[in-house]
C-alpha cells in the first residue's frame, strides 16, 4: 500500500484544520481506546487511565505529535519514525494488532470533531496513512 | 455472544432514536467501498463506482445502505439474542453471496465514524464504547452460520 499524491495532499490539508487541537485529539483518541477495547489497557498499568487523567493527556500529546512529524514527512516516513519504530520494537513490543484499535479511534476522533473536511476520500487518505504509520512502527518487531 | 449494560443499551436506542436510516446507510456502505476499494468486488451489478463522488451518489449504493441498516434495527431490538435474530442472514452472507466476515468488522467500524462526524459530542466514549460492542456482536452473529 503505498500513498498516493492525493492521499499526502489530503492529509497535509487536513492536519494543517487541526488549528492546535491535534494534542487534545490524541488524548480523546486513547480515552475512547480504552474504553471502547479495554485490552489496550493491558500496555499501562503504570498510567491513571480514568476519563481526564493528565497522563493520558500527555501521551495523547506525544503520539499526536509523532503523527505530525509523519505528515511533514510522507515522502520518508521510515526514516522520520525511525527510533519510535526502534522504541515499538525493542522496548514496548505493543502487539501490532492494537495499531488498528488506536487508529480507529483517531479516526472517530478526527471526524467528530471536523465532520465537514473529513469528506470519504479525506477519511482514504487518513485511512492509509495511519496504516502507514502502524507498518512503520511495526516493521522492525521481526 | 455480545453482553450489553442496561446503561449501554440506552446508550445505543438514544441514539438509534436520532438516526436517519436511509442517509446513514448509504453513506457507511459508500465510506466502505471508498475506502476499502476491494470491497467493491461484491457490487459489480452496482454500475459506476469509478470516483468517491460517484460512489456515493450511486443510487444502487444508497438503497442498498438503507437496506443494511434497516436490517440493523433488528439488532437492536434483539440485542440480547443476536445470533438467533441473525442467522438465515449469516447463511445467506455464507451460502449465497460469500462475503468474507472481515467485511461486516470493517462495516461496523465505518458505521461508528458515520455515526462520530453525524453526532458529535454526544458521541461519547461511553456511547462509542456500547457501539463498538454492538457492531462486533452483529459482525459475529452474522458470521456464526459460516462453514
Amino acid at each position: 500500500m503505498v500513498l498516493s499524491a492525493t492521499d499526502k495532499a489530503n492529509v497535509k490539508t487536513f492536519w494543517g484544520k487541526l488549528g492546535g487541537h491535534g494534542g487534545e485529539y490524541g488524548g480523546e483518541a486513547l480515552d475512547r481506546m480504552f474504553q471502547a477495547h479495554p485490552t489496550t489497557k493491558t500496555y499501562f498499568p503504570h498510567f491513571d487511565l480514568n476519563p481526564g487523567s493528565a497522563q493520558v493527556k500527555g501521551h495523547g500529546k506525544k503520539v499526536a505529535d509523532a503523527l505530525t512529524t509523519a505528515v511533514n514527512n510522507l515522502d520518508d516516513v521510515p526514516g522520520a519514525l525511525s527510533a519510535l519504530s526502534d522504541l515499538h520494537a525493542h522496548k514496548l513490543r505493543v502487539d501490532p494488532v492494537n495499531f488498528k484499535l488506536l487508529s480507529h479511534c483517531l479516526l472517530v476522533t478526527l471526524a467528530l470533531h471536523h465532520p465537514a473536511d473529513f469528506t470519504p476520500a479525506v477519511h482514504a487518505s487518513l485511512d492509509k496513512f495511519l496504516a502507514t504509520v502502524a507498518t512503520v512502527l511495526t516493521s522492525k518487531y521481526r | 455472544m455480545v453482553h450489553l449494560t442496561t446503561e449501554e443499551k440506552a446508550a445505543i436506542t438514544g441514539l438509534w432514536a436520532k438516526v436517519n436510516v436511509e442517509e446513514t446507510g448509504g453513506e457507511a456502505l459508500g465510506r466502505l467501498l471508498v475506502v476499502y476499494p476491494w470491497t467493491q468486488r461484491f457490487f459489480d451489478t452496482f454500475g459506476n463506482l469509478s470516483s468517491p463522488s460517484a460512489i456515493m451518489g450511486n443510487p444502487k449504493v444508497k438503497a442498498h445502505g438503507k437496506k443494511v441498516l434497516t436490517s440493523f434495527e433488528d439488532a437492536i431490538k434483539n440485542m440480547d439474542n443476536l445470533k438467533d435474530t441473525f442467522a438465515k442472514l449469516s447463511e445467506l452472507h455464507c451460502d449465497k453471496l460469500h462475503v468474507d466476515p472481515e467485511n461486516f468488522r470493517l462495516l461496523g467500524n465505518v458505521m461508528v465514524i458515520v455515526l462520530a462526524s453525524h453526532f458529535g459530542k454526544d458521541f461519547t466514549p461511553q456511547v462509542q464504547a456500547a457501539w463498538q460492542k454492538l457492531v462486533s456482536g452483529v459482525a459475529t452473529a452474522l458470521s456464526h452460520k459460516y462453514h
